[in-house]
């Protein structure tokens, strides 16, 4: 059941997630101005500093509150480890692709 | 709506037009505020409480619908409903929890009014399955049909439910509240590891009567619930849980989560000190108001009707020839089938707990085909255990051999109540936005390496409990062997107790050293197996030979390699 990520040397990035209100669906903030949102991990924004995290978190929960969109808004670490976006978080991991006891289902399964 | 015609499915409690139209009502309310929250009429904080009262929780992947199968009875014709609900609203499967209910996945806050209205139409609701009130009065799985029953606890779980449902005192309590219920003198529901612990039994004129164990509980804070009345007569049943309530009420704390449960009242207040506050407060109460009418029981359980047994024999000839002609099909008697109360007649357990399986999980089909066999061998009646099994509690024994070749062939003929391979799990990190670590994957991996069902026999009775964060929905701190999955830095590992125990005797589990892996875990496991057989008596259980010999061999060999 390993799942660990044992690689410590890439750079800590941060993407911005949250809940879909209407179904629940786990989106990420998606590149650009326009304040969009996409289901995939690979599609989602990335920041390297943390200030525009923060800035972009706020402009997220405002929105998503604002526009009965998503709920539970909120930032997580992750890194890009050969080409691929691994989160620090073992949780967060599973929320991007689905249950690890069932790869059928979740985001995984249309992989 | 198409609703259950009372008295067709016997032992199931039958609604009438006004609990059916006080379901309605409460999903039409849902309803509107759903479509409000949608509108954005209501923010988030402002609708989340609501949500929670209906059984609905945001978790990893969806939102998480918890549906009240109450005290874990349910008919074949609801248990249809669940799979059918499970394909056209989820994923296609379900998941039995340890307080009897069910849960799915991957539920849409669009749809849940929808599952909510078609729940209704076959008597079944979400209320009060969340939120900070009287949660599934739960009880024994073998309730009305085990040979050592002295009462049937049904009716008082079900005189709770009606009691405790939107109960205006008990809406908003300090914090959640569970209640078990046993009327036997074997404990199979854990109640001293409940808010309050429930003994119905009969005094030497016949008469019903209950103790009550308050106080227990597990989670962060585990405690033993404390006896603090040992008789309180049928008609006072009512008053005396509602004095508890009140106190809990009165004196729990509000502004601490972690100490808000009456767990920690009762050990703050002391046994004494506790129990005269109620005592005073149930004798304020007591009177016409609570008193709980005879003839109110007895409709109540007119209402449960009673399966239209036939006089038979025990040990009929045809069923003593399968088991003699089939060692697998008297294995599976041996370790599944329970005796019942009346002559000719057995319970039998349907484990969900295939050897590499997911604990509780069953699929649409899987649903379907057991409320099929209910059907045809139980009446049409099958209860949840709080093991995450099924069981058909009415089975005829010249059936069993039918039954069993039909689950047999279906993936649901596994050997293994109340054996290693049994092992309660909660969802943990896959599912649960609580938990730390994962539990399926753990429990997979044990009951895949304790695949072989005569070595599972062999080992004999051995609780595995493993829970993925301290909350312990897994009940890891009665477990025999209890397994709490734990976070070091983005890592999971895993802590191991022995000698929990959640029967009458109850005990809390000892930590038995560091925490380990997970790939570690399933080697430890399988050390304390082999020190246990090699030092038990004969007949001895897993959990006696411990207190015989002590931690010392096992934590020895655990961390031998350490």
């Amino acid at each position: 059941m390993a799942l660990n990520d044992k690689s410590r040397n890439e750079a800590v990035l941060k993407a911005i997630t949250a809940n879909r209100l209407r179904d629940g669906e786990v989106i990420f903030l998606a590149p650009g101005p326009g304040l969009g949102w996409v289901e995939r991990l690979d599609d989602a924004a990335l920041f390297e500093d943390a200030a525009a995290a923060d800035t972009a978190l706020a402009a997220a929960k405002a929105q998503a509150e604002g526009e009965q969109f998503a709920v539970d808004v909120y930032a997580f670490d992750l890194r890009v480890t050969d080409g691929q976006r691994v989160p620090v978080k073992t949780r967060e991991r599973i929320r991007a692709l689905g249950p690890t006891v069932r790869i059928d289902l979740g985001k995984q399964a249309a992989a | 709506m198409n609703h259950i015609a009372p008295g067709r499915n016997a032992g199931v409690y039958s609604y009438d037009d006004i609990d059916r139209r006080f379901v309605a009502e409460r999903v039409e309310q849902f309803r509107a505020q759903v479509e409000r929250r949608l509108s954005g009429e209501l923010t988030e904080d402002e609708f989340k409480p609501l949500r929670l009262m209906n059984g609905l929780y945001l978790q990893l992947h969806a939102y998480m619908l918890r549906i009240a199968v109450p005290y874990g009875v349910l008919t074949a014709r609801q248990l249809r409903k669940l799979a059918e609900i499970g394909r056209k609203y989820d994923k296609g499967y379900g998941h039995f929890t340890t307080r009897q209910n069910l849960q799915f996945n991957w539920i849409k806050l669009e749809d849940t009014p929808a599952i909510l209205h078609e729940l209704a139409e076959v008597d079944m609701h979400a209320l009060q399955t969340s939120g900070n009130c009287v949660r599934n009065v739960t009880t024994d799985q073998f309730v009305g049909a085990a040979r050592d029953e002295v009462v049937d606890g049904r009716v008082y779980a079900e005189i709770l439910r009606q009691w405790t449902t939107l109960h205006p005192e008990f809406t908003f309590l300090p914090r959640k509240f569970k209640i078990a219920i046993m009327g036997s003198d074997a404990d199979r529901a854990a109640i001293r590891v409940h808010d309050v612990g429930v003994f119905a039994k009969r005094n030497e004129r016949g008469e019903v009567g209950f103790t009550f164990y308050v106080g227990g509980g597990l989670g962060r804070s585990p405690f033993i619930g404390k006896l603090i009345r040992d008789w309180v007569p049928e008609e006072d049943f009512v008053a005396y849980l509602e004095a508890i309530l009140r106190v809990y009420n009165q004196y729990g704390r509000r502004d601490n989560i972690y100490k808000a449960r009456i767990k920690i009242l009762v050990h703050e207040l002391g046994q004494e000190k506790f129990t005269q506050e109620v005592e005073e407060e149930f004798a304020r109460l007591r009177g016409p108001k609570y008193r709980l009418a005879p003839e109110v029981v007895d409709e109540i359980r007119r209402r449960f009707g009673g399966p239209a047994f036939e006089t038979l024999t025990d040990e009929p000839e045809s069923f003593q020839a399968a088991k003699a002609a089939n060692p697998d099909f008297a294995r599976w008697v041996a370790v599944n089938v329970l005796a019942h109360k009346v002559p000719g007649y057995a319970a039998a357990t349907i484990s969900l707990k295939p050897a590499g399986g997911i604990p509780g999980d069953a699929t649409s089909e899987q649903m379907e085909l057991i409320a099929d066999l209910a059907d045809a061998h139980s009446f049409g009646e099958l209860r949840v255990s709080h093991a995450q099994n099924l069981v058909l509690a009415h089975v005829r024994q010249d059936a069993l051999f039918t039954l069993w070749t039909a689950l047999e062939a279906n993936g649901l003929g596994t050997p293994n109540a109340g054996l290693i391979g049994d092992i309660i799990a909660c969802p943990g990190l896959d599912y649960c936005a609580l938990a730390n670590a994962r539990s399926i994957p753990l429990a997979q991996a044990i009951s895949a390496r304790f695949a072989d069902p005569a070595r599972q026999q062999t080992i004999g009775e051995l609780g595995i409990k493993i829970s993925g964060c301290i909350n312990a929905c897994g009940h890891h701190h009665v477990g025999a062997i209890g397994i709490l999955g734990v976070d070091k830095k983005g890592e999971e590992f895993y802590q191991i107790t022995v000698g929990g125990d959640p029967t009458l005797t109850t005990a809390i589990g000892d930590i038995l050293g560091p925490a380990v892996t997970a790939d570690e875990t399933v080697d430890a496991i399988e050390a304390i197996v082999e020190v246990y057989l090699s030092n038990r008596h004969d007949g001895e259980r897993f959990i006696d030979t411990l207190k015989r010999v002590g931690h010392g061999p096992f934590k020895e060999r655990v961390y031998a390699a350490h």
